[in-house]
């Protein structure tokens, strides 16, 4: 196998990226791989990128610049180079995301020479589409309305995200092809069954399908990958030092939108991200992870899930991932 | 059983971990999500928060204890009304493997998401309630099952402390099984006495069951071989390598690569293909990735190829190794699950998605009707809602197609309604495949290699 070690808090976004516009031909020769779990996996997403790929007129990949994104913007470049890709990305951006999260988008999109549509849930604000909720207050549910006011704008008929099945008891019970109508809504009641690798994503106008290639991945899956092909992050993700506020049991970074409270203490803790989201509900885990193989160790480790320690956005209710899905969440 | 912490090294989780796919089938209410639930739970699969969080649920609702079917109905509805609706996908590793797992429900409504479940699935954990033994709907998810390829059964007889751990209940059922098996054609089965919802031969061998020496649960899943579908991607018996043309990637400064996963075999550079429903020959001189060219392209890898020939092949077309090529038809028998309220009558017209090409067809005629109780073929010329059948089917352009049981991607297809876009049947190719055949009818439900 060709597992190149790429350690290192953090690495240039997609160093492996430059090389992909040349034809594939003119590299060296690897070595023969034998097809393992994470080649299977990788095969699997490629097929499923390329076949929706093929069968939907205005598809996009949606990319936060999380890790998951970032590993399915590897699996479509490897898709579809020595040509461009055949869709656009798509960043939902909350207006409260790090800023070193936003800046590995910017850099990791143009170094592709890829073209970035960024949906603002600020202009959804300005526009009056979506209540104000406060300067300190989550924005995540008015997610979901950005999204589909991007969707019904571009004329999307299939958004690919890089949802796994691993995180959620809701997302367990998705299809690869999620189909959702003109109200962007998930019927879990009503999937349509989804047979070997025959993926049927036909739609009528304004209806849409949701691509998921990484389904059926596992979070180690995802950072054992993230290693073997060398795909950069935004150095969240590592162990650094940063000044954090406990609340609701979770840590959260100290920064424009999220301000102690009356009786809250803010402390300098060694921590990294687990997840990314909107930084006024993605919680920091104490960790002194500092390069890929040290986090591998440690999720294996770690008896706590990764959205059970980080996202505040899952604790409203049992369900809360199931009723946002329902409305047209990711 | 190690903890998920004790399984944590790079040799184990990096590479060569063989993979299982397998679906827990069975009757509604026989206890195939408590079974799974205990399965991760006593395995330790489950994080702190999610054990916390099913506890939390199972409270809410005054269930004593914890109700381990929580684990993997995770919908609003399933936890108010008890039943799994939907399939959960879960993952577990142990030592020896990684498993993909498929909790599929048993109610006869959602049959549809049965076989969506075990379409992908390379072995059944069939759960029978030792107290009713196999009913209708065991039987027909046992035959769905075997149609769809399945060839390994693991039987769980469930609920045995309910007959005081009777050794003449277990025998009753592994009786029952055996005939069924031998009819379905299914050569690998074991029948396990369980408890579910204390564990007992689930993970943790049971002292309450003194006439068994088999396997635990867990054991046996460790054991079985891994299957095709996970590690080949659909070969079954050697059918020679396929590549149906997903997509083609054009290269700056002309020239065309053909992208697509391999099925059936390897794919070599030098093959001679056949380039289907055309039927013209030609030669591989390349085989691409994007790390780089490979001598050999093995069963379930997404390459591209590069032809010798400038020939004008496009998406929908199939690669074939030119020594062992499938069948070109646009008449053919199949066996179908139909998934509509509305029934399926000759003079239907649908779509057909066969590997990567989607064409209008006619359902020219229904032939028969599989009794799931005594596995014969009734003559019929409808098929209702979760109903199996065979049916003569018409396509408006020629498929490349092998018979199922050679072939699981080349052999199935799914049936799409033209005005709603639902997939409304699951189709595997029977053999011989070719309409016409008087003997076909009866021959197609054999699409899993059964003497039906």
């Amino acid at each position: 196998m060709t597992d190149t070690q790429t350690d290192g808090p953090y690495r240039t976004p997609g160093v492996r990226a430059a090389d992909g516009l040349t034809p594939h031909g003119e590299r060296p020769r690897p070595r023969p791989r034998r097809v393992d779990h994470l080649a299977l996996l990788e095969s699997h997403a490629i097929f499923v990128l390329r076949e929706v790929a093929a069968e939907s007129e205005h598809p996009v990949l949606l990319f936060s610049g999380g890790k998951d994104s970032a590993v399915l913007l590897h699996l479509a470049v490897k898709a579809f180079r020595p040509a461009g890709l055949p869709f656009p990305v798509m960043h939902v951006d909350t207006g409260h995301n790090f800023p070193e999260v936003i800046k590995f988008r910017d850099e990791r999109v143009s170094q592709l020479g890829e073209r970035l549509i960024v949906a603002s849930v600020q202009d959804s604000i300005d526009r009056g589409r979506v209540p104000d909720p406060g300067q300190n207050a989550s924005r995540n549910r008015l997610q979901t309305t950005t999204l589909l006011d991007a969707i019904a704008e571009h004329s999307f008929d299939a958004c690919f995200g890089g949802a796994r099945r691993d995180e959620d008891k809701a997302r367990a019970k998705e299809r690869v092809l999620s189909f959702r109508d003109t109200f962007g809504q998930w019927d879990p009641k009503r999937q349509r069954p989804e047979l070997w690798h025959l993926y049927q994503g036909r739609v009528q106008p304004g209806e849409h399908v949701r691509a998921f290639p990484l389904s059926d991945w596992t979070e180690l899956d995802i950072w054992q990958y993230i290693r073997r092909e060398g795909i950069g992050l935004p150095d969240i993700y590592f162990a650094h030092r940063r000044l954090v506020v406990e609340r609701d049991g979770m840590l959260l970074a100290v920064c424009d939108w999220v301000a102690p409270a009356p009786g809250e203490a803010v402390r300098e803790e060694t921590v990294r991200f687990r997840t990314v989201g909107d930084a006024t509900c993605t919680g920091a885990v104490v960790s002194t992870a500092r390069t890929v193989t040290q986090i591998i160790d440690e999720i294996a480790v770690s008896r706590v899930s990764e959205r059970g320690a980080t996202r505040a956005d899952d604790r409203f209710s049992e369900t809360a991932m199931e009723d946002r899905k329902r409305e047209g969440y990711f | 059983m190690p903890r998920a912490g004790e399984i944590a090294t790079d040799d184990t989780h990096d590479t060569g971990m063989d993979l299982l796919r397998f679906a827990a089938v069975g009757s509604v209410d026989d206890g195939k999500s408590t079974l799974i639930g205990r399965l991760l739970y006593d395995t330790r699969q489950l994080f702190d928060d999610q054990v916390a969080a099913v506890e939390a649920a199972s409270a809410r609702r005054g269930i004593g204890e914890v109700d381990l079917s929580f684990i993997t109905d995770g919908l609003r509805a399933e936890r108010e009304q008890g039943i799994t609706i939907d399939v959960a996908y879960r993952y577990a590793a142990t030592p020896r493997r990684k498993f993909v797992i498929a909790d599929c429900p048993g109610h006869v409504q959602y049959t549809r998401n049965m076989a969506t479940g075990a379409s992908t699935a390379d072995l059944a954990l069939l759960v029978v309630d030792v107290v009713n033994g196999l009913r209708e709907q065991t039987r027909r998810h046992a035959c769905i099952a075997a149609l769809l390829g399945v060839d390994q059964f693991v039987v769980c007889a469930n609920k045995m402390d309910l007959v005081d751990w009777d050794e003449g209940a277990y025998r009753e059922v592994t009786n029952d099984v055996r005939e069924l098996a031998a009819r379905l054609g299914v050569s690998s089965w074991q029948v396990i006495p369980v408890c579910a919802l204390r564990g007992d031969n689930v993970v943790e061998r049971s002292q309450a069951a003194r006439f068994y020496e088999g396997p635990t649960v867990l054991e046996a899943l460790e054991d079985a071989p891994a299957g095709a579908w996970a590690s080949g991607h659909g070969t079954r018996s050697g059918a020679g390598a396929r590549l149906p043309v997903q997509w083609v990637l054009r290269r700056p400064g002309g020239g065309r690569s053909y992208a697509g996963m391999v099925n059936g075999g390897a794919l070599r550079a030098g093959d001679e293909v056949t380039v289907l429903p055309e039927g013209w020959r030609t030669t591989i001189t390349g085989i691409e990735t994007y790390d780089g060219p490979l001598d050999e392209a093995p069963a379930g890898i997404s390459v591209s190829v590069d032809l010798a020939d400038d020939l004008d092949v496009s998406r929908g077309d199939l690669l074939a190794v030119a020594s062992d090529a499938p069948a070109v038809v646009k008449d053919l028998v199949a066996t179908v699950c139909w998934f509509s309220d509305r029934p399926l009558r000759g003079g239907d017209r649908l779509r057909v998605k066969h590997t990567t090409r989607t064409t209008p067809a006619r359902v020219s005629a229904v032939r028969g009707r599989l009794d799931v109780n005594r596995l014969q073929i009734d003559l019929a010329t409808e098929l209702a809602n979760n109903e199996i059948g065979t049916v003569d089917l018409t396509t408006a352009v020629p498929l490349a197609v092998d018979p199922y049981r050679r072939d699981r991607i080349t052999g199935s297809f799914v049936l799409i309604d033209e005005g709603t876009n639902a997939t409304v049947a699951a189709g595997m190719v029977g053999e011989p495949h070719l309409a016409g055949d008087r003997a076909a009818s009866s021959q197609a439900l054999t699409a899993s290699g059964s003497p039906a």
